[in-house]
């Protein structure tokens, strides 16, 4: 079978992006974990998720960006969320996650939002 | 005219790696029973969510253990039942934390059943 799921790491403007491909479900979402885990170690935590090829997110997948959030926003960066698919989008609007991450079309508005609010108040 | 009820089911062994499997047999039930894509998405997430909890909670990842899936579907109602035989618990009984709670004190479980109770009619 092939990868079901995989991350593209990069960076732009001193921003790790992370881009997500294919689908975030309780299989694959240790992956996802394991990348934000090694991206906050190593102080890099100005971080954007570029799910523009993310086909699927279960709550194994929100629990992530739930995890990590508070910490990485106390410690001055944040994770801002870009490129969600109408069907994906649905997920985060119905658990309310667009009143507490900032989501935005793509990747040039995430760095922009990095701009206007580096750190987004809890 | 009586209608005809129609019944499908999967056994899977218990392992998230057969998630993928699970939402493409309840995709061609949502598509049989004439759902629209984001209803089918909506019940693609639901039954995901509690055969994760089956897996992971229910069974402890135990891969000798199987899940099962059954579809009931008739022209008025589609109702899917997750069986197993592991570690039960009441739905009923958990609490249910607001988004923000669960970001402040670093957690992410509770979202599953969340993510259920707002996508389907009943959960039990």
């Amino acid at each position: 079978m092939a990868n079901p799921f995989s991350i593209a790491r990069s960076s732009q403007d001193g921003i790790t992006i992370l881009a997500l491909e294919g689908y975030l479900d309780a299989h694959t979402a240790p992956q996802f974990e394991k990348a934000v885990q090694e991206e906050f170690e190593a102080g890099r935590i100005r971080l954007i998720v570029d799910c523009s090829k993310l086909t699927y997110i279960s709550s194994a997948g929100l629990g992530v960006f739930m995890i990590f959030v508070e910490e990485i926003r106390e410690a001055g960066g944040d994770i801002k969320i870009c490129g969600l698919a109408p069907k994906v989008y649905q997920v985060f609007e119905i658990l309310g996650f667009p009143s507490l991450f900032d989501i935005v079309d793509d990747i040039p508005a995430a760095v922009k939002k990095y701009e206007e609010t580096p750190v987004r108040e809890s | 005219m009586v209608p005809v009820e129609r019944t499908f089911s999967l056994h899977v062994p218990s392992s998230t790696e057969n998630l993928v499997m699970i939402r493409e047999f309840v995709t061609s039930i949502g598509e049989q029973a004439g759902l629209p894509p984001a209803e089918i998405m909506k019940l693609e997430t639901a039954v995901d969510e509690a055969c994760s909890n089956v897996i992971e909670h229910a069974y402890g990842s135990d891969v000798t253990k199987e899940v099962s899936v059954r579809a009931t579907l008739d022209d008025q109602i589609l109702e899917i039942t997750v069986t197993d035989t592991g570690i039960g618990f009441d739905p009923s009984t958990v609490e249910q934390k607001g988004l923000d709670k669960l970001m402040r004190g670093r957690k992410s479980g509770g979202l599953g059943m969340l993510l259920m109770r707002k996508f389907m009619d009943t959960v039990d």
